[in-house]
């Protein structure tokens, strides 16, 4: 496929991670924010690829993951309800909420449909106007203008029967959390490069400036990455923080005006709950008063509802690049993606759901073998 | 989930809020909105995200970021003479 395929060439990625050693001089630690970066880099090998003076990091960039606990049990409250169509992205119905997920919910014969565009769920309620329809409207920057234009287009052709359960979060707040806590290991970003799409980068150049990070907008294919890691480190090697931008090819500086637009027309910022983390201010959107009455929340009566998360999870660490997957004692043993304790082992883009399918194995075999192999030599057998 | 594919448009009908094309990609064709894009026109690639496309692929930009992978393959090999 044009713009991905090229963008996989072994050779170019193994000389790109020669390039990253030659001007390596001591330890550096990035964070990629976004899921389907670590998706990628577990996934292709990119961190063993590098010298073992780089750490990569994996951040909260994962929706699913971050969505609070309380608001999964919110979506089963009004998915069980007779009258509704409960529509959501099909990575959500696996979330376990206190008490099941969405799948039993549909096994239990609620109606719950996977769509791909919040527009299959507005159509779905144009056709069945004697039904509610919800959306489970999830996602950071990038999904928002999509969510936005459907709330948008059931307000202005007055489709009463559709709403959407809000639970949109924002990156550069995450960023800020994770800079500004004292047990930070953090040295440089990798920023998600579909959320500055349609955001544009204005909004790191302070957080750059404040924090003294490099922060390097980045796509998404092999060697998008490596090379988003190469610029890190090179501002890191010359004692430079500032926000340069890998992704040219999709990112503006200014973003898609636009898709701005109409998120800023639907959606106001406040506070957010994060699965794993906690509240963050100004971490998210809510629907502006005008589009109150495609508000789930209020029209099923589910608002204020609050739940505790599972206290053996150590996904909040994970999440701000504290801790590694195989770090939590718990991890492929009481926490599987089958049976997730919490955030990271849901999605296939959290960091521990993406150890589990593609670590698992090799971390076994290698414990079998030699416990106390350094890590280099570890590498080497793992590419055996 | 901010996972958004590369394709090519195929057809534009409607304006405004309700600008929707066909892309392609790599031969599978889908619907989606182009609302967010007002400047693309049939040929052009756009990343489609949710089924709405994010932005038109700049493509002098894609050709810089792989003659950029060239140079340091080049840059390698100069290393490496004594």
């Amino acid at each position: 496929m044009k713009f991905v395929d090229e963008y996989r060439d072994q050779a170019a990625a193994a000389r790109c991670a020669q390039a990253i050693a030659r001007i390596t001089t001591r330890p550096w630690s990035i964070m990629e924010v976004c899921g389907g970066q670590t998706h990628s880099i577990v996934k292709y090998g990119i961190d063993e690829l590098l010298p073992k003076a780089i750490t990569l990091l994996h951040g909260p960039g994962c929706p699913v993951c971050v969505t609070p606990l309380e608001l999964i049990d919110k979506a089963l409250q009004i998915a069980a309800r007779p009258e509704v169509v409960f529509c959501s992205f099909g990575d959500m119905l696996r979330v376990p909420g206190s008490g099941g997920d969405l799948f039993s919910v549909k096994a239990q014969g609620g109606d719950v449909r996977i769509v791909y565009s919040p527009l299959d769920a507005v159509k779905l309620a144009r056709e069945n106007p004697q039904r509610q329809v919800v959306f489970f409207a999830v996602g950071f920057e990038t999904t928002a203008p999509a969510n936005a234009m459907a709330v948008f287009q059931a307000h202005t052709q007055k489709i009463p029967n559709f709403s959407v359960l809000v639970s949109h979060v924002l990156v550069p707040p995450a960023i800020e959390a994770i800079l500004g806590a004292p047990d930070n290991r953090t040295q440089a970003f990798l920023a998600a490069g579909h959320v500055c799409t349609v955001m544009g980068y204005q909004e790191y150049l302070p957080l750059a400036k404040k924090f003294r990070v490099p922060i390097v907008v980045t796509g998404f294919e092999p060697l998008d990455i490596l090379q988003g890691i190469l610029m890190c480190v090179e501002q890191l090697e010359q004692g430079r923080a500032e926000v340069e931008n890998q992704y040219a090819r999709s990112v503006q500086s200014q973003g898609n005006r636009p898709a701005q637009d109409l998120m800023a027309k639907v959606f106001r910022v406040v506070a957010r709950k994060w699965r794993g983390v906690g509240e963050i201010p100004n971490s998210g959107y809510s629907l502006r008063d005008e589009f109150a009455a495609h508000d789930a929340e209020a029209r099923f009566g589910v608002a204020g509802y609050s739940v505790d998360e599972d206290s053996e999870c150590i996904s909040g660490q994970v999440l701000r690049g504290v801790k590694k997957p195989q770090e939590c004692p718990a991890f492929g043993k009481r926490c599987t993606p089958e049976r997730p304790l919490g955030a990271t082992m849901v999605s296939s883009e959290g960091a521990c759901a993406a150890y589990y399918q593609y670590r698992r194995h090799e971390q076994r075999s290698l414990a079998a073998e030699k416990p106390s192999q350094d890590r280099s030599q570890d590498r080497s057998q793992d590419r055996r | 989930m901010c996972l958004a594919v590369p394709g090519k448009i195929l057809t534009i009908v409607g304006e405004d809020t309700a600008r929707t094309g066909s892309v392609s990609f790599g031969g599978v064709t889908k619907e989606a909105c182009l609302a967010f894009v007002p400047d693309a026109k049939v040929g052009d690639y756009v990343l489609v995200h949710a089924g709405f496309a994010i932005s038109i692929v700049d493509e002098d930009e894609a050709a810089q970021t792989l003659e950029y992978f060239r140079q340091i393959g080049e840059l390698g090999e100069l290393e490496k003479q004594p």
